[in-house]
This record gives C-alpha cells, sequence and structure tokens, in this order.
C-alpha cells in the first residue's frame, strides 16, 4: 500500500496535507475573534473556548454516537462562553481583555473537570472528503482527505467577507465597532451589539475546538489545544482584521506547523526545534515587514482598546 | 481574703498547656486515622491518558488497595516550581512520608531542593540517575529496562513490515527514548539487516497535533510500521490505524485503539513494583536508592500478541524473550555503529541491560533515520 518514495516532492505535499489538516481550528477561532474585534470588543478568551469546545464536542458526540451532533453541542457551548463574555463587559468599567483572560481559565478548567471521564472512550469521527481519489500515490489520498468543516470555514470566510461588505448587519457591526458615539447617535445599541457578535464569535471557536477532537487529531485529550487558541487571536491582528486573510494567514499557520515533521520524515533532522519555531519567524518577519511608524495598523477597529 | 485556689499563674499555665495540646492533637490523630502510611503520587498529565501517566495510575491503584495505606494523587503537575508546591502540600497538608513524583523532569532540580528540607521522608523518583555522595540519601531511583520490550515490538514490526521501513514517534532525545529507538531497530534488524527506522521527535511530551503530523509524516514517508515514545500514545496510534498502519504499543495496552494491526506493546508493570516499595516502608525496611528491574523481575510486560502477528514472528518473539529472561541479553552490542559513523561497540563488546552506561546514552545507531538534535 505504501508503495512509491516520493523524495523531496513529499515535503510539499507535507506542507499541503499539513495546511489543510491543521488550519481549520485557527481558521474558525480567529474568523470568530475577527466578528468580535471587528464590533470593538477583544475576546481573549478563545483558547478556553476552543478547549471547552473541543471537550464538549468529543462528549455529546459520543454520548449521541453523532459528530455532528458533537459540533452543534460545541458551538452552543462556544456561544455561550461568548455571551458571558459579551454581557460582563457591557457592566461599567469592566476591561474586556481581563474577562477574557478569566473566560480562557474558565473555560479549560471546566473542560478538564467534565472532560475526565471522555478521555478514554472513543468517539465517532466527523467524515472526509476523499478529493484525492483521482490519484494513484497514497500519500496524495492522503493530504486530501479534506474534512467538511474546513469547507465550512472557508465558505464562512466569504461569508464574513460579503457580509462586512455589503449587509445590513455587517454595517451596524463596523459602526459599533469604530465609534460608539456615532452608533449611540444612530440610535443603536453597541453593549447589545457587541454582546451578540461575542456569542457568535465563541460559537466559532467552539466549532474549531470540535474539529481537534472529532477529527484532527480526533481525540479529546487535555493537551488537545497546546495555545493554537490564542495563537489564532494573534493572527486576526496579522491578518488585519479582514476575513479572507484569516483563511490565508490559518493555512499558512498550518502548513508551516507541517514542516518539522515533514523535514523529519525525508531525513532532514538537524535542528528540529528550529524548524518548529518557523511559524512564529514567519509571523514576526511579516509583522516587521508591513508595520509603519507613520500611519495607524489598517483596518484596525477604532474602538478596540488595543489600538486606541 | 481567702486565697483562691487558682492563681492567675496557674491560670496562664494551665491555658497555655490546653493550647498546646489543641495545637498539637490534630497530627496524631491523623496520622493514626490514615493507618499509619500516606503515599503521594504526582503525574505530568491526566491518569488516563492511555500511556506513561495511566501506568503509573494504575501502580497507585494497586497501592490504594493495599490495608492501612492512604494514598494522595495530584494530575497535570508541570516540571516547574508547581511540583515544588504539590509536594510541599502533599508532605505538609496530607501527611505524605512516601512520595513518588513520576515524571522525568521532576527530579533536578525540584526534587533535589524539596528532600534535604524533609530527611525523615522518603522520596522515589522514577527514571532519574541517582548517584550515591552527589544526591540526597532519601531520595530513590527506580526504572525498568524497557528498552528490552521495545527490542520486541522491533522483532514483531520486522515481520509485518512489507516496506522494510519503519517508524518512531518520539518526543524528547534523553538517554530512555534513545535507548527504545534504537532497542526497536535492532530488535526489527534481528529479523530482517535491510531495515531502517525513521524517527522524528515532536519536541515534548505531549502535543497532540504535532504527534499525528508526525504520524502522518511517517506514513507518508512509506513507513508501514509505527511505535512511539511520548506521554499518551493515543494520538499516534489512532492516526496511524487510520493510515493502515501496523502499530506497536508503549506505556500501556493500546489495543483497543487499532484492533487488527496492533501487534504488541512494550507496557509498564508499576503495580508490582510500587505494592513492593510500599510493602518494604511498612515493615520499616529501607528501599534501596537504586532499583532497577526488567522483564524478568516484572518491572516490564508484554501486550498479548495481536491477530496480524504470524507464526514466524510468535516463535522468534516467544524465543527472544526466553533468551532476556535468562538474564546477560544485550541489545546494544557489537559490531556496532551509530548512524554518524563512530563506533559504539566492538566485536564481542555488549552492553547488558543492567549496564549503567546505557542510562546515558546518546546516539543512535546505523540504520535510524533522524538526529538526536
Amino acid at each position: 500500500m505504501m508503495e512509491g518514495d516520493l523524495g523531496l516532492w513529499a515535503i510539499p505535499l507535507a506542507i499541503l496535507g499539513g495546511a489543510i489538516r491543521v488550519s481549520t481550528p485557527f481558521l474558525f477561532v480567529s474568523l470568530g475573534e475577527l466578528l468580535t474585534e471587528r464590533s470593538g470588543r477583544i475576546n481573549l478568551g478563545l483558547e478556553g473556548t476552543l478547549v471547552f469546545g473541543a471537550m464538549s464536542g468529543y462528549a455529546v458526540a459520543y454520548l449521541t454516537g453523532s459528530a455532528w451532533t458533537g459540533v452543534l453541542a460545541a458551538a452552543a457551548a462556544g456561544s455561550v462562553f461568548g455571551l458571558v463574555h459579551g454581557v460582563l463587559c457591557s457592566l461599567p468599567r469592566v476591561n474586556d481583555i481581563a474577562i477574557g483572560i478569566a473566560l480562557m481559565l474558565l473555560g479549560m478548567g471546566l473542560a478538564f473537570y467534565f472532560g475526565k471521564p471522555f478521555i478514554q472512550p472513543v468517539a465517532p469521527d466527523l467524515p472526509a472528503i476523499p478529493l484525492g481519489w483521482w490519484a494513484e500515490s497514497p500519500q496524495v489520498q492522503a493530504s486530501l482527505r479534506v474534512n467538511v468543516l474546513f469547507l465550512i470555514g472557508i465558505v464562512a470566510a466569504v461569508a464574513l467577507w460579503w457580509m462586512f461588505r455589503a449587509t445590513r448587519v455587517g454595517l451596524l457591526i463596523r459602526v459599533v465597532g469604530d465609534s460608539t458615539d456615532a452608533a449611540r447617535a444612530m440610535g443603536l445599541r453597541p453593549a447589545v451589539i457587541r454582546t451578540l457578535a461575542t456569542a457568535a464569535g465563541g460559537a466559532f471557536a467552539g466549532v474549531g475546538g470540535a474539529y481537534l477532537s472529532l477529527f484532527y487529531p480526533g481525540s479529546w485529550n487535555e493537551g488537545i489545544s497546546s495555545g493554537q487558541g490564542l495563537m489564532a487571536v494573534a493572527l486576526v491582528i496579522f491578518a488585519r482584521w479582514n476575513p479572507i486573510a484569516c483563511f490565508w494567514a490559518a493555512i499558512l499557520f498550518g502548513g508551516a506547523g507541517a514542516l518539522g515533521p515533514a523535514l523529519q520524515s525525508v531525513g532532514v533532522s538537524e535542528g528540529y526545534y528550529l524548524f518548529y519555531a518557523a511559524p512564529y519567524v514567519l509571523t514576526l518577519a511579516l509583522l516587521i515587514a508591513t508595520s509603519s511608524p507613520t500611519r495607524a495598523m489598517t483596518g484596525a477597529p477604532g474602538e478596540l482598546s488595543i489600538t486606541k | 481574703m481567702t486565697h483562691s485556689p487558682l492563681s492567675r499563674r496557674a491560670v496562664l499555665k494551665g491555658g497555655a498547656a490546653v493550647a498546646g495540646a489543641a495545637a498539637l492533637a490534630p497530627l496524631p490523630q491523623r496520622a493514626a486515622a490514615s493507618g499509619g502510611l500516606t503515599v503521594g503520587f504526582i503525574y505530568v498529565g491526566p491518569k488516563d491518558d492511555f500511556g506513561y501517566n495511566q501506568a503509573h495510575a494504575e501502580g497507585a491503584a494497586a497501592v490504594k488497595a493495599m490495608e492501612g495505606v492512604t494514598v494522595v494523587e495530584e494530575e497535570n503537575v508541570a516540571e516547574t516550581i508547581d511540583v515544588q508546591k504539590s509536594m510541599e502540600s502533599m508532605i505538609n497538608f496530607d501527611g505524605a512520608t512516601l512520595l513518588f513524583p513520576t515524571s522525568f523532569g521532576y527530579f533536578d532540580p525540584h526534587i533535589l531542593e524539596v528532600a534535604p528540607k524533609y530527611p525523615e521522608l522518603r522520596f522515589q523518583h522514577c527514571g532519574g540517575l541517582w548517584q550515591k555522595d552527589v544526591h540526597p540519601e532519601n531520595v530513590g531511583s527506580y526504572f525498568g529496562y524497557i528498552g528490552m520490550g521495545q527490542y520486541l515490538n522491533g522483532i514483531t514490526a520486522g515481520h509485518a513490515t512489507q516496506t522494510k521501513k519503519i517508524g518512531f514517534v518520539a518526543a524528547k532525545p534523553i538517554p530512555q527514548v534513545l535507548l527504545n529507538i534504537n532497542s526497536y531497530l535492532l530488535g526489527a534488524r534481528a529479523v530482517d539487516p535491510s531495515i531502517t527506522c525513521q524517527v522524528i521527535f515532536t519536541g515534548e511530551w505531549s502535543l497532540a497535533v504535532k504527534e499525528a503530523e508526525a504520524t502522518n509524516a511517517l506514513a507518508d514517508a512509506g513507513c508501514d510500521v509505527v511505535t512511539c515514545h511520548v506521554d499518551g500514545p493515543k494520538v499516534v496510534m489512532e492516526t496511524a490505524a487510520s493510515r493502515g498502519m501496523f502499530l506497536n504499543g508503549y506505556h500501556a495496552d493500546q489495543s483497543a485503539l487499532g484492533a487488527d494491526t496492533y501487534l504488541t506493546g512494550a507496557e509498564w508493570n508499576w503495580a508490582q513494583v510500587y505494592t513492593d516499595m510500599v510493602e518494604a516502608t511498612m515493615a520499616g525496611e529501607a528501599i534501596p536508592n537504586f532499583v532497577r528491574g526488567g522483564l524478568a523481575e516484572n518491572f516490564v510486560k508484554m501486550s498479548p500478541l495481536g491477530p496480524a502477528v504470524t507464526d514466524a514472528a510468535r516463535n522468534q518473539f516467544d524465543a527472544t524473550k526466553a533468551e532476556i529472561l535468562k538474564g546477560g541479553f544485550a541489545v546494544i552490542r557489537g559490531p556496532l555503529k551509530d548512524n554518524r559513523g563512530n563506533v559504539i561497540a566492538t566485536e564481542g563488546q555488549g552492553f547488558e541491560e543492567t549496564d549503567v552506561a546505557l542510562e546515558s546514552m546518546d546516539y543512535l545507531v546505523e540504520g535510524v533515520v533522524g538526529s538526536t538534535s
């Protein structure tokens, strides 16, 4: 079954496969964070939401026998976390960053506590679409096993981009995010819109978690996220608050993460710790290259506490 | 005016005595309630991870079942100052007098920091290299020769592989991991000397996504049998099973994760080791500072052979196991070079499993594709 040595072609193939496999959680969490930030708030708690989504999705999938029910449960759990963040931040003199960190720790703690009995059982996996059916090589076939959630993520990225650009809802979120005063003058209620945007963002992060536990790597354990939720929050800034750019950033991170194992598998094994740092070096390089001392960050919502 | 029988001084004295008694009372009471011995176990990850921590927790469960022993456990304790706090709280709040901090990284500097403060207590560490006159007398080190288990794993892998390439997902290049990798390949080479072993280091003990990526990379590189040395092998086993690879387990029995393609696995048998140590402590005997054991001493065991193991493989597996149980078997034996061409052992030279030199291994043998840095 494994015939055919690909030689150095294994590297780009592994990066492509890794980009498709690993990027989905980054994509969902960063889209969720983008939605929240465009409304003028930062939710740093998405790492906790991701982990709780992974746990609740896995648990519900195991208990009901349906992976898709698990995804819905993860989305629901995520939106509850988002709602809590949104409501708490609507109170006077509450800092959204502090609440986010508190919710991150709470989400992880709750997930570890309720997730104990689900580390051992094996839950059903989400189905994958074998887009590599045309290829002879099993490696290519394996790389192109694309999960439905990845495709949904792409659709969601395009839909969000269109929403912010061309719909009333998108415009409302942008107004609220850019100027509280302008929104009030228009008769909008910024707190309500922000809370709803945060809840929707939480649902995205929950689905990202469900992808981790139900597809890749496909099991629940306490180390499942290893900081992907936090990186995804940073990705939003990297992507300049543009949903399409979020997609490319997620692909980039996923592919760069596959570089280390892929290089070792073809025998380039010296200095693997350096290869593992590749995504972060890349981020730093791109941020430096695109930064400017003379103008503010383009695309940043005006009400965001980090850019004010 | 009559003199009161209770002078002010007598009242003060009495009060102090009562207060003193009240302060002292809880300690003996707690010791009595716990029946004498409280044992603390500390794990670096969740104790049901299908792996390293589960193996230790199964040992702790056996201790828990013993008469007159109280077990306190804490999981997910990082190899940082956190483990010092965990040890201190087990000692001061739970009254633990025998501690098993089980992760490799707990030893230096954390156990070495805490142990001298409590010379009357005992700290048993898994895997560390305790040295007389260098390390405290109340610290003990124990470990099993699980490399032999990986050698036996390798024999089943050598018979199962079609591509003559087997894979190893490793966490960090520490001596125990390197010995496992080398033993795995040498076991496979005992079947067919043309077999090579591809190793991928993930850099951490538990990184689910990276372990899955590493397993996929091994499958893409043409490896068709895989084993690992990470804390929780569940992700590696499930990913490998989904890629149609044969599996060799590690730490605990993972046959449930890939029923048809699970060949066998190298497992810890801590239940035996821990109950022995706790019995010795309760009997007032000293535990030696440096305890090691292998298949013969029941420190290590093998998973039952799976359905994919052929008769030829079974015969060689059984014969080699019998040889190992006799004692004196050397996996690392000459002529042998490392994968950079340096001579490890010359003709006739061998390192038996008990050889302490193996515990500072820093090379990968010829035939392993990979590097230690």
